[in-house]
């Protein structure tokens, strides 16, 4: 395998692309995931209109057809359900979904169909169903297409949920996701997309439930989540300057939850904060505080600390919206207070 | 009348004989109080779920409704492991799991019975673009009522299969009432089958307590599916003789409505026309009536006997794979 950089975009179009090639049963729906069809003269050449309202999916039409990468009306209950049932019934769909902020139009299908068929079933249904979805706040747009909303899907049981933060993790993990037998969704963050890194060629997987040390130190652990991870990293360069000495976790999954990962960084460094772009109130920062509390709270020198955004939707205007997202500035100040 | 071999016209009564016979027990279950939590009985629909089954054979999918244990029987779950599943044990169809409002059989093409009205429409869906993904001729019901049929999701199904004309045949169960409130009062059109129209797809109504008007309708719709031609909507008008669900005393239908019921029987305006016309001897439907009971009392003895499922099976079967310690944290 040799390596060369892919921005985030292209390695989930890469991803999707190698997935498409080895598996027949493995199709591509959403609304513009192709774009234009029917428009004679992109039929007549393949190419697609967008591929994708940030351009995720082109190409990918060119090289498996219309029947394999199908535009879809805007009728997210309809597809999103069509995938559940298309999954149950021996395909493995990747639906795109744009931006999780729309996931409330079509839950029902999600939480009630694909995440409890296989329960109420007494386990006979499978369901390796893909939904991609774009997450989060920084390019100015507003309250119904800026969210994280992460938490909502891993609190339901039957779905995986997983939101990598490099484009390395993103190849490997949508693989994994695409192969893996129950539904998962994929949430990829929209300010991410034209970060570059190493990806291998060919095809690689990284397991579901494993998170991620992206920086080892010894003084304070940070957990964290998607652009987070960045985020977080900033800090630790900052912080190391005066001395302190930071562990950055990345998740990668946040369910199933790499319980290990974390519990070992605490038992080391004896101190947490959480970075979490989501609302805080029952989010994923909440259950990382909890699992440390509950299982190592005796290796813990000092209470943990969550940076989140606060507890409002996600505001347009530019000021507003930059003291919405958790700052390199939040979590320095996060750490100094936890060692004084 | 139209032609069905005479092996065909008693598999369907002896489908709608289970059906009726299964349902009338589980009432008389939940009158006793027997059986937990809900059912909702599909007796005086028969003829609908019969009528469509006969064309398909386990290749073929459906979707059902909260009101699908005639939708299953009918598709040739066993009705053992149906009962055994209403009453929650270990050797229900899904092994306890669901329930009546999810009762399924996945290897016998049934979806699922569903407790959210007009779910099933974007699950047919899915299930009829497997069918053409893969290059099957394979067909896929949607069941719906008259309830569902002011879901969107059941638009946008219409829509989505029109507009990829899928292999979905979407038959509304039309029984008059959606819970309580009379179709006449929550549907728009006097006739749902017009609403085929702003999809651009064939739509009929036909009478849903006659067997063979239902297998004639459906009959074409399901040929037609499977030739590629895309989907169909069928409005298959009949009653419930049942509340919406076990305890629903249906005050809100007349005397007289009740009354038409003795009439309208699909089971009996079956064997009226069969007999009339020498297809079958009143001894062979005899005959199936005394298999039927004795299947249903059998089907309940094996329910009562089966065990319970052990209480941390709660915790299977959630995923195919996930660390077993996340389950209970």
């Amino acid at each position: 395998m040799t390596t060369r950089t892919l921005t985030f975009r292209e390695a989930i179009n890469e991803a999707i692309r190698l997935e498409m090639r080895r598996d027949p049963t493995v199709i591509l729906m959403g609304e513009d995931v192709a774009g234009g069809a029917t428009v004679p003269h992109l039929e007549a050449t393949g190419e697609d209109a967008w591929g994708g309202p940030m351009g995720v999916t082109k190409g990918l039409v060119k090289e498996f057809g219309r029947k394999r990468v199908l535009d879809t009306p805007i009728s997210e209950s309809a597809f999103i359900g069509a995938a559940m049932g298309a999954a149950a019934t021996g395909l493995r769909p990747i639906a795109e979904m744009m931006f999780v902020d729309f996931f409330g139009v079509c839950m029902d299908q999600i939480y009630n169909q694909g995440a409890k068929m296989r329960y109420m079933f007494g386990g006979k249904a499978q369901i390796p169903a893909v939904i991609l979805s774009m997450i989060g706040a920084g390019l100015r747009a507003a309250g119904q297409h800026s969210g994280c909303h992460y938490s909502v899907f891993a609190h339901m049981p039957g779905l995986k949920t997983v939101v990598p933060s490099t484009p390395y993790d993103a190849k490997g993990l949508l693989i994994s996701a695409i192969r893996d037998p129950d539904p998962v969704i994929f949430f990829h963050h929209k300010f991410l997309f034209g970060i570059r890194g190493e990806v291998p060629e060919g095809d690689y997987t990284i397991p579901l439930g494993v998170a991620d040390i992206k920086r080892t130190g010894k003084d304070v652990t940070v957990v964290a989540i998607g652009r987070m991870v960045h985020t977080a990293l900033e800090a630790a360069e900052k912080l190391s300057k005066d001395g302190m000495d930071l562990e950055v976790i990345d998740l990668r999954t946040l369910s199933p939850l790499d319980h290990k990962t974390v519990l070992e960084s605490v038992k080391k460094t004896h101190r947490l904060v959480v970075v979490d772009e989501d609302n805080p109130r029952c989010s994923m920062a909440c259950d990382i505080i909890a699992l440390v509390c509950t299982r190592a709270f005796d290796e813990m020198d000092a209470p943990p600390r969550m940076v989140t955004a606060p507890h409002t939707p996600v505001p347009f205007s530019p000021p507003l919206e930059d003291y919405y997202v958790p700052s390199v500035e939040k979590i320095v100040s996060a750490v100094k207070s936890l060692l004084g | 009348m139209i032609e069905i071999g005479k092996e065909n016209l008693l598999w369907i009564y002896e489908r709608m004989r289970l059906i009726r016979t299964f349902e009338d027990q589980v009432a008389d279950l939940f009158n006793r109080g027997t059986m937990p939590g809900f059912a909702h009985l599909y007796a005086g629909e028969e003829a609908i779920a019969v009528g469509v089954m006969a064309h398909l054979t386990d290749r073929d999918r459906i979707t059902s409704t909260h009101r699908g244990h005639g939708h299953c029987i009918a598709k040739g779950v066993d009705v053992k492991g149906m009962m055994a599943e209403l009453y929650g044990k270990a050797t229900g169809s899904c092994k306890g799991r669901g329930g009546s409002m999810h009762i399924a059989d996945i290897d016998k093409g049934m979806l699922g019975a569903n407790g959210i009205v007009g779910a099933g429409g974007p699950l047919a869906c899915g299930s009829a673009l497997t069918s053409k993904v893969l290059g099957t001729d394979d067909v896929t019901v949607c069941f719906f009522g008259d309830g569902a049929s002011e879901q969107g999701t059941i638009h946008e199904s219409m829509n989505l299969a029109a507009i990829w004309k899928l292999p979905v045949i979407f038959v509304c169960e039309n029984n008059l009432y959606a819970e309580s409130t009379p179709s006449s009062y929550h549907c728009a059109v006097g006739e749902i089958c017009a609403r085929a129209a702003g999809y651009d797809i064939p739509g009929s109504a036909i009478d849903g307590t006659d067997v063979f008007a239902v297998y004639e309708a459906s009959g074409e719709a399901i040929h037609r599916a499977r030739r590629g031609e895309g989907p169909s909507l069928i409005e298959a008008r009949a009653f419930r003789y049942y509340g919406h669900f076990m305890g629903d005393p249906q005050v809100y239908k007349t005397e007289e409505e009740f009354q038409s019921y003795k009439t309208r029987d699909p089971i009996t305006k079956f064997r009226k026309r069969v007999l009339e016309h020498h297809l079958v001897s009143e001894f062979e439907l005899t005959k199936i009536d005394d298999w039927a009971k004795k299947a249903i009392e059998e089907a309940v003895r094996f329910a009562e006997e089966s065990p319970y499922p052990a209480p941390r099976e709660c915790l299977t079967d959630v995923y195919v794979t996930y660390p077993r310690e996340e389950a209970e944290l």
